[in-house]
């Protein structure tokens, strides 16, 4: 079992529904964010290309987070899924230094906090909060372990990229380009 | 041409716009560990040289150094924690890839060690406070006589804790400015070369200042050119490496780095003690005050300006 998030920038229109979904779904404090979108402009007038991302925790496979961890409160559950226990987490920041991502914040309780892939939706065979919710439908969630699911499928069939793949990360969420 | 912008109001505090979740008691640690790590590294060499008696500051009065700065630089450590309630959770596990579970390890024995390196000397530094109690005048006496075993122990230690500092920055490759494996080896020269000047600074008879005043200008020659070693790394470095670099050559902190660091941390007190090494007479304090000066302003440095540089955005 390989989680993976396949997001298409053909489609996403940037409405912001999967951050407010999110924040709503996880309990996200006021003024923080597991997931948010950002505009890529790309070229000069008239010929310019705009990308949309909706971006969140790439849960890697190498999760230099999880390296860098002193305590193991931040670890890869099955599915290869990053998780922090908060009450391991001692709020020292190295998994914020080490996220080429920025992806973890540090919540106002104190313990470190990130997306979780809707581990507790997954784990019931639901969707994440944001993938459910997307009006234009760009957001996929599967296995990749399984050559017939959405997910291995339409990385098979169309180009995509991941964020900063010279972090040696890993990630795992895609972008179909 | 690319611009790119947050459209969903991501405002992370102490992410966005700059990464900012390490503050100053981060450098100030980095700075005392160092200093720290330099004087038990002098102090445990000259004991197993059996140079002791003729090196009395070293071995003695600024022995009491290490156990204040460390326990400084723990609660500066434990202020810096956002879920301080939970630092015990430290000690509950052995992680080895990361090295801020070594350095927590490191520093539990390293900080008790340090106290009673000063124990051992108790007598011969506080003549006037004779604690009376049995327990402790056998303790002292039990320690001085196996004081050789401490200072065994304390060479690994001094090392690991001078280098993990930098090594602790370095193993972050999100951070292009402390992703050099430079880092770890240029932080332990560092905490040497502050140490021997803290050394400097205390030393009483000429004899040890100047021994000390020798191995500070080499350990000054060592770290400009493990300097010039980062800085070529990065300038040999992928984009993102160039784009940390410049932030110390030509950008926001060039004038912190090169101004306090490189030239009145390192160039000026090179210079002043070769000169009173050849013969003229320099008040040898300066330099060792402009070396520790220059070694706290180092950590700031690379503390601050590592966190601005990362990878997107």
């Amino acid at each position: 079992m390989r989680y993976a998030m396949v997001i298409d920038t053909l489609k996403c229109v940037g409405c912001s529904d999967c951050v407010v979904a999110c924040q709503t779904e996880n309990n996200v404090p006021i003024g923080y964010c597991r997931d948010w979108i950002t505009e890529t402009v790309n070229g000069a007038y008239p010929n310019v290309e705009l990308e949309l991302k909706s971006e969140r925790c790439n849960h890697c496979d190498n999760a230099p987070c999880v390296r860098c961890c002193p305590t193991g409160a931040s670890h890869i559950v099955e599915g290869g899924i990053v998780l922090v226990t908060p009450n391991e987490c001692i709020g020292c920041g190295a998994c914020i230094q080490s996220c080429p991502y920025d992806a973890r914040y540090s919540h106002p309780e104190g313990y470190v906090d990130k997306c979780t892939f809707c581990h507790h939706r997954v784990e019931k065979g639901q969707q994440p909060a944001c993938v459910s919710v997307c009006p234009t439908k760009c957001m996929y969630f599967g296995d990749l372990d399984d050559p017939n699911s959405e997910v291995s499928q339409l990385l098979k069939n169309r180009t995509w990229k991941t964020l900063a793949p010279e972090a040696g990360t890993k990630p795992h969420v895609f972008y179909l380009i | 041409m690319q611009e790119e912008l947050f459209t969903s109001g991501r405002n992370i505090p102490h992410i966005d716009p700059s990464l900012e979740i390490w503050h100053w008691p981060i450098s100030v640690y980095l700075f005392l560990g160092g200093l720290a790590a330099g004087l038990l590294f002098f102090m445990a060499i000259i004991t197993l040289m059996e140079k002791d008696k003729e090196y009395p500051t070293v071995v003695k009065y600024a022995s009491i150094i290490p156990p204040i700065a460390l326990s400084l630089g723990l609660l500066a450590l434990i202020y810096d924690l956002k879920h301080p309630l939970y630092a015990w959770q430290l000690y509950m596990t052995v992680r080895i890839e990361s090295p801020m579970s070594w350095g927590a390890w490191v520093l539990l024995v390293t900080t008790p060690m340090s106290f009673l390196w000063v124990i051992s000397y108790w007598k011969e530094m506080f003549p006037k406070w004779n604690i009376k109690f049995n327990w402790f005048q056998k303790l002292e006496a039990f320690l001085a006589k196996n004081r050789k075993y401490m200072a065994m122990a304390f060479i690994p230690l001094s090392i690991v804790l001078g280098i993990y500092t930098g090594i602790l920055l370095s193993a972050f490759n999100a951070r292009p400015l402390w992703n050099n494996a430079i880092l770890g080896p240029l932080f332990l020269t560092s905490g040497l070369s502050t140490g021997a000047a803290a050394i400097i600074l205390m030393a009483k008879t000429a004899k040890e200042k100047h021994l000390f005043g020798k191995i500070d200008l080499v350990l000054i020659i060592v770290e400009l050119g493990l300097i010039i070693h980062m800085l070529m790394g990065m300038y040999a470095g992928s984009e993102v490496q160039l784009e940390a670099m410049q932030l110390l050559v030509g950008g926001e902190f060039t004038l912190m780095f090169f101004g306090f660091v490189v030239i009145l941390g390192l160039l000026v007190p090179a210079v002043m003690e070769l000169t009173e090494l050849v013969g003229f007479k320099v008040p040898v304090a300066i330099p060792a005050i402009l070396v520790l000066i220059g070694g706290l302003v180092f950590r700031f440095v690379m503390v601050e300006a590592g966190q601005i540089t990362r990878y997107l955005y």
